[in-house]
């Protein structure tokens, strides 16, 4: 499976193939340094180590000073390990954005931004009460926790005020808009977990994996050159007549 | 994202030509329309009420009277849908926004003066 750490920059607007506006957001998606390659025979599964960001040497622990320095040197603040990568590379390599064309479709992993102690309300998305019509006090409470005397104790799990934010969510399906390798960026259609300047995963989908993706846009390119020829056959019947309108 | 790599990415969706007209104007807008897998240009004519926005967010609204209602429209000025945009006549107006035209009825509704020197340039 293709993956690359990144930076979420922020989000702007691009076209579509069929001239729709998409918003995006763009990630900064290289340089990605491979700093191991994990085999079966060795390691026990197939995976890549990749590192992203540069950091200051000084920084760095000894124990990762060293892995570091034996696997190319990069100097980097990330790291992240994927399975199976589908892509052939060895320590030193580096990789980028040009790992995903326009068109794939990419899982984006991130922490979600920190929104602290919230209420139900925001954090469940509860009714709350009636603002007026002689609320008194109880407008954005959560109500009956629990039944009775039976079963006589709170339901574990039950949504109740709390801390909101701030967990690692996963945004499965999202489109490759663009690819700009000269300023190692992705345009990613949609939003990702986490405010501007946060790390990122980015993964090739686990529901769209690129074969099929691929797939997909060839079938839909092929529909749209049967369609054009069919529409200029149309043309080219009509051409004798006189082409009036309605 | 700083500034100017947002506005390198934008540059591309920006339009290569920029279209050339005023708050006032009477155009006539040349969408086009994509109906199955059929495209052709559809025209949607009327004053131009206000423009909004920059770079790809950047809007204007074209307001006219159709069958005694009155509709507005709001376009995206970098859209890849917009053909191109006829100016029929330049108005000349004192506001950005012409939203005193909303509330107007019948013959007036629509009534912009037109501008004096480009109208005789033109």
């Amino acid at each position: 499976m293709l993956g690359l750490i990144g930076k979420k920059l922020g989000q702007t607007r691009v076209h579509d193939a069929d001239g729709n506006v998409v918003s995006v957001t763009v990630v900064q998606a290289g340089p990605n340094h491979v700093l191991q390659v994990k085999t079966p025979a060795r390691d026990g599964y197939s995976a890549v180590q990749l590192g992203f960001d540069a950091q200051k040497e000084q920084r760095l622990s000894k124990p990762l000073a060293g892995h570091l320095k034996k696997n190319g040197g990069a100097i980097v603040k990330r790291l992240r390990e994927f399975r199976d990568f589908a892509v052939d590379v060895k320590p030193g390599d580096v990789v980028g954005p040009a790992l995903f064309e326009i068109g794939d479709f990419v899982d984006a992993i991130g922490i979600t931004k920190g929104r602290g102690f919230q209420g139900v309300v925001k954090r469940h998305g509860f009714g709350g009460g009636p603002s007026s019509h002689g609320s008194k006090g109880w407008h954005r409470r959560p109500g009956a926790i629990g039944c009775r005397t039976w079963p006589g104790w709170i339901r574990p799990g039950m949504t109740m005020p709390g801390h909101m934010g701030q967990v690692r969510r996963t945004v499965q399906n999202l489109e490759i808009m663009r690819v700009d390798e000269t300023d190692q960026l992705l345009l990613i259609k949609g939003a990702i977990p986490g405010a501007p300047g946060d790390y990122v995963i980015i993964r090739e989908s686990k529901k769209v994996p690129k074969p099929l993706a691929q797939k997909r846009r060839a079938e839909r390119e092929a529909e749209r050159q049967a369609a054009l020829e069919a529409q200029a056959k149309a043309k080219e019947k009509g051409k004798g007549k006189a082409r009036g309108r309605k | 994202m700083n500034q100017a790599l947002q506005d390198r990415i934008e540059a591309a969706e920006l339009r290569a030509e920029p279209l050339v007209f005023g708050v006032g104007d009477s155009v006539r807008v040349h969408t086009r329309v994509v109906e199955g897998d059929k495209e052709r240009i559809q025209v949607f004519a009327g004053v131009v009420i206000g423009r909004r926005g920059r770079g790809v967010n950047e809007t204007f609204t074209v307001r006219r009277i159709s069958y005694g209602e009155g509709v507005e429209r709001v376009f995206p000025v970098n859209s890849k849908r917009i053909d191109k945009v006829e100016v029929e006549r330049q108005g000349r107006v004192r506001r950005a926004k012409l939203t005193y035209l909303r509330k107007r009825i019948g013959k007036s509704a629509l009534a912009v003066k037109e501008k004096r020197r480009s109208a005789a340039s033109s």
